[in-house]
């Protein structure tokens, strides 16, 4: 359990660096340690899938985020209503804090879960899908609609991606009509 | 592959990943196809097979990439892959419900194996993969031209 102690605090350590550097490329790579670590945590926590994900969802972020911000200076805007904007942002933290420990005492303690339909699952689910990876059994035979709603999602970004950012614009209507497919 | 002019990778790079992207693809396509038997699914296979196209970009420029991707081919990519995902949902109500395992188990450790897990797997990581290396090609690429309206 120490070991993810330790993770925990490398990550408040990483975003906290992320959000006080200066120079941007340099907040990107602190960004994804703490992506790393997020992941090294779930694999602490028995969780291989998620972490597969998390790390491979990272390094495509990581790459999105260089690519973006590798020539360009965004200076940060210091001057402004300082004043008015922190008292806001305390504020707005204080809310999510009370909110978020009235939430947490509702939750069953660390290590033990309820476990109404995740029993089932682990005792029927090798047996009725025929995987012997439970995880990809629940997320595509048992609870597909929630991978389908998630490739919806994908469907809708890249269709957003292909109509917002073409490289070059319909010049004359009906001559690059590819983007009105579906 | 012709490398443009004015790319700054040195030959140490390029040759790395002239090799690495194979392997890459394979360890994608291992991913995918063995969801229902190892770690990782459909999603992840796909994301793995994205990296290394967008590698493949990064590395000898996007231009001599696309060659194999072009721009009407991504559309066209994502719609199978999501059409092959709805007929798997749709042809479950040969058994019952919408998304029902119609094929039944099969057998076990075997990568046709799990009934329509892999068929969804191939869905979803195609869908995936090309999702992926659209929204990325259409982010780099992209350059605004005079005006906003050209």
């Amino acid at each position: 359990m120490i070991d993810l102690y330790i993770m925990l605090v490398f990550l408040i350590c990483a975003a906290l660096v992320a959000v006080e550097m200066e120079d941007l490329l340099s907040a990107v790579v602190a960004v994804s340690a703490v992506g790393l670590g997020i992941s090294i945590s779930f694999l602490i926590l028995k969780a291989p899938e998620v972490a597969i994900t998390q790390v491979v969802v990272e390094i495509l972020c990581l790459i999105l985020l260089i690519r973006a911000t590798i020539h360009k200076d965004l200076p940060f805007s210091t001057s402004g209503r300082w004043f008015i904007n922190t008292t806001i942002a305390v504020v707005f933290v204080v809310m999510f804090i009370g909110a978020i420990s009235l939430a947490l005492q509702d939750m069953p303690p660390f290590g033990s879960p309820i476990m109404r339909v995740g029993s089932l699952y682990l005792r029927d689910g090798f047996a009725q899908t025929g995987a012997t990876n439970l995880v990809t059994a629940v997320v595509l035979n048992y609870r597909a609609y929630d991978r389908l709603g998630e490739m919806t999602l994908l469907f809708t970004a890249f269709l957003g991606v292909l109509v917002v950012l073409r490289r070059r614009g319909r010049v004359t209507p009906g001559k690059t009509g590819e983007e009105d497919e579906e | 592959m012709t490398v443009p002019e004015s790319h700054s990778f040195s030959i140490v790079v390029r040759t790395t990943a002239r090799y690495v992207v194979r392997v890459m693809m394979i360890f994608g396509f291992y991913v995918m196809f063995h969801g229902q038997i190892s770690h990782g699914d459909g999603f992840a296979g796909g994301v793995i097979l994205g990296l290394a196209f967008i590698m493949m970009m990064l590395v000898f420029g996007t231009e001599a990439a696309m060659r194999y991707f072009s721009r009407p081919l991504a559309p066209r990519l994502v719609s199978v892959g999501g059409l092959f995902f709805l007929t798997i949902a749709i042809s479950g109500f040969s058994g019952g419900y919408y998304l029902f395992n119609f094929i039944g188990q099969g057998q076990v450790f075997k990568v046709w194996g799990a009934g329509i897990v892999p068929l969804c797997n191939v869905a979803i990581g195609l869908m995936t993969t090309t999702c992926l290396i659209g929204i990325y090609a259409g982010l780099t690429r992209f350059k605004p031209g005079p005006g906003g309206k050209q």
